[in-house]
């Protein structure tokens, strides 16, 4: 364990971690701000111990801790590791910024993990064409044991599933299989699949330590985070933060609100829509109790101006349009949802019945799915009719209250042949 | 050991044949495909539970014994 520490320096730990200086495109910038990668071999064990002691949890919105995935593939053999930069959540943008900025951090970390796993394969799914040039040219510059082949996946929500991911690296369809990569993945090996920005920490973990990583974020939910932030910023993207920092901080980072805020959007379209209070901390343990989670720390500012269930009704759209077409109450459970909910937005539910059948639907769809997309789907519509319970009064009565019509969630056409 | 019923979403087609073998288990959702009842299955149904489980065209509908832990949800 000490030689794996044995770089660690603690003036070197600043913040941020992952976006510190700029960008380090070049093997030889990224070895001049984090040295060189410490080498593992032999010393697995040692390696998830520490990893297990940073507390370093999957980045890509489950929030699994990577230590237990870690210890699970090291058992099996001829494993396989993929990162996951598929980033399929449109109002996402930091796997594919830390991937364009920072390849050498992740394709250290997936080192890293090849060595921790044994594994003597390994890949990286991007649909980001930029990413994928990116770590390209980075893999190129290096002379890794176990060189990841980058792969280039469909531009799909569903696509980044991880069991889709290995589905579509067997040569199937970018669709979940309900397999556990974990058990049978690429051709059948165990496979690890890990999201690219928790591949990025742990090449800092293994460098500096479980302790430096705990130096940031809370006890129980240690680090920085990638977030992306959009809507009423006067500077919307991509900012790196500590775990526990506000949501009015988060802002003040891009610039601070451009317009006076009705609702924050926290973890995309498997999220929950709250209520403005701006001093809520980013943490699971501050948004759990209001029923949210932070997901893959996507937060949208929603001005007052625009009308949350006709943004909400898009978005809910645009997620039944992304089913993977695979599961009855997914495919038609989530059009008849789109479909109510569409009624309710463009106040022609004043009956009531569109706003009855939602509840109805809801009860046939709740984990009646292969993947969390349906369940993902539901939460999101559910927050909506309730953070914005006044407007589904006022649409009920045939008046929305909206001022400005300009899209704020983003909701990409089905780019075609994908 | 008590059994349960459990549909493969990915393979189910909604046929719909075995909530017409077993009604007191299966019910039907409004596009046809099958909602299990909760809880274990009642012994007196296993046998019109089998038959629904073979007679199921797209092999979707199992019969596990109840130990078996459910997968955790997964999300992209």
């Amino acid at each position: 364990m000490s030689a794996l520490l044995q770089q660690y320096e603690p003036e070197q730990a600043v913040r941020p971690r992952l976006l510190v200086g700029g960008a380090s495109t070049t093997l030889a910038e990224h070895v001049a701000r984090h040295g060189p990668l410490p080498r593992i071999a032999g010393r697995a064990h040692d390696a998830i111990d520490l990893i297990e002691a940073s507390g370093l949890t999957g980045r890509g919105g489950a929030g699994f801790p990577s230590a237990t995935k870690l210890r699970g593939i090291a058992r099996g053999k001829r494993t396989v590791v993929v990162g996951n930069g598929t980033e399929g959540e449109p109002a996402s943008a930091k796997d594919v910024m830390l991937m364009t900025r920072n390849p050498h951090l992740v394709l250290d970390g997936l080192q890293a993990a090849a060595e921790i796993v044994g594994a003597d394969e390994s890949y990286i799914a991007v649909a980001s064409r930029a990413a994928a040039a990116a770590l390209e040219r980075a893999t190129a510059e290096r002379a890794d044991r176990v060189p990841p082949a980058i792969v280039q996946v469909p531009h799909r929500f569903v696509a980044g599933e991880e069991s889709a991911v290995v589905h579509w690296l067997n040569g199937g369809d970018a669709t979940p299989t309900g397999r556990r990569p974990f058990e049978r993945g690429v051709r059948g090996r165990p496979t690890l699949v890990q999201n690219v920005e928790t591949l990025a920490h742990l090449a800092l973990i293994v460098r500096h330590g479980a302790e430096w990583f705990r130096s940031a974020g809370l006890v129980d939910e240690p680090g920085t985070v990638l977030a992306t932030v959009s809507g009423a910023v006067h500077r919307p993207g991509v900012i790196e933060i500590e775990v526990g920092t506000t949501f009015r901080a988060a802002f003040e980072r891009c610039g601070g609100l451009s317009a006076p805020i009705q609702a924050v959007l926290v973890g995309g379209y498997f999220g929950s829509w709250l209520p403005p209070d701006l001093d809520i901390p980013l943490s699971d343990g501050a948004l759990r109790p209001l029923g949210a989670s932070l997901g893959a720390r996507t937060i949208v500012a929603l001005p007052d101006s625009v009308c949350g269930l006709v943004e909400s009704s898009r978005a809910a759209r645009y997620m039944a349009e992304e089913s993977a077409g695979q599961c009855g109450p997914c495919v038609f459970g989530l059009a008849a949802l789109a479909d109510a909910f569409h009624a309710v937005a463009a106040c022609e539910a004043m009956s009531g019945d569109a706003l009855d059948r939602i509840p109805r639907l809801h009860a046939q769809i709740a984990r009646r799915g292969a993947c969390a997309h349906p369940d993902g789907t539901l939460r999101f519509v559910a927050s909506a009719l309730d953070v914005f319970a006044a407007e589904v009064d006022a649409h009920r009565r045939g008046r929305c209250t909206a001022t400005a019509h300009t899209p704020i969630l983003p909701t990409p056409r089905k780019r075609s042949g994908q | 050991m008590s059994e349960r019923l459990r549909v493969d979403p990915l393979l189910c087609d909604a046929y719909g044949h075995c909530a017409e073998l077993l009604p007191e288990a299966i019910t039907l959702d409004e596009w046809g495909y099958p909602i299990i009842a909760p809880g274990p299955l009642p012994e007196d149904l296993l046998a019109d539970a089998r038959r629904a489980v073979s007679a199921c065209p797209k092999l979707a509908l199992r019969l596990e014994s109840q130990r078996t832990l459910s997968p955790p949800s997964r999300r992209p």
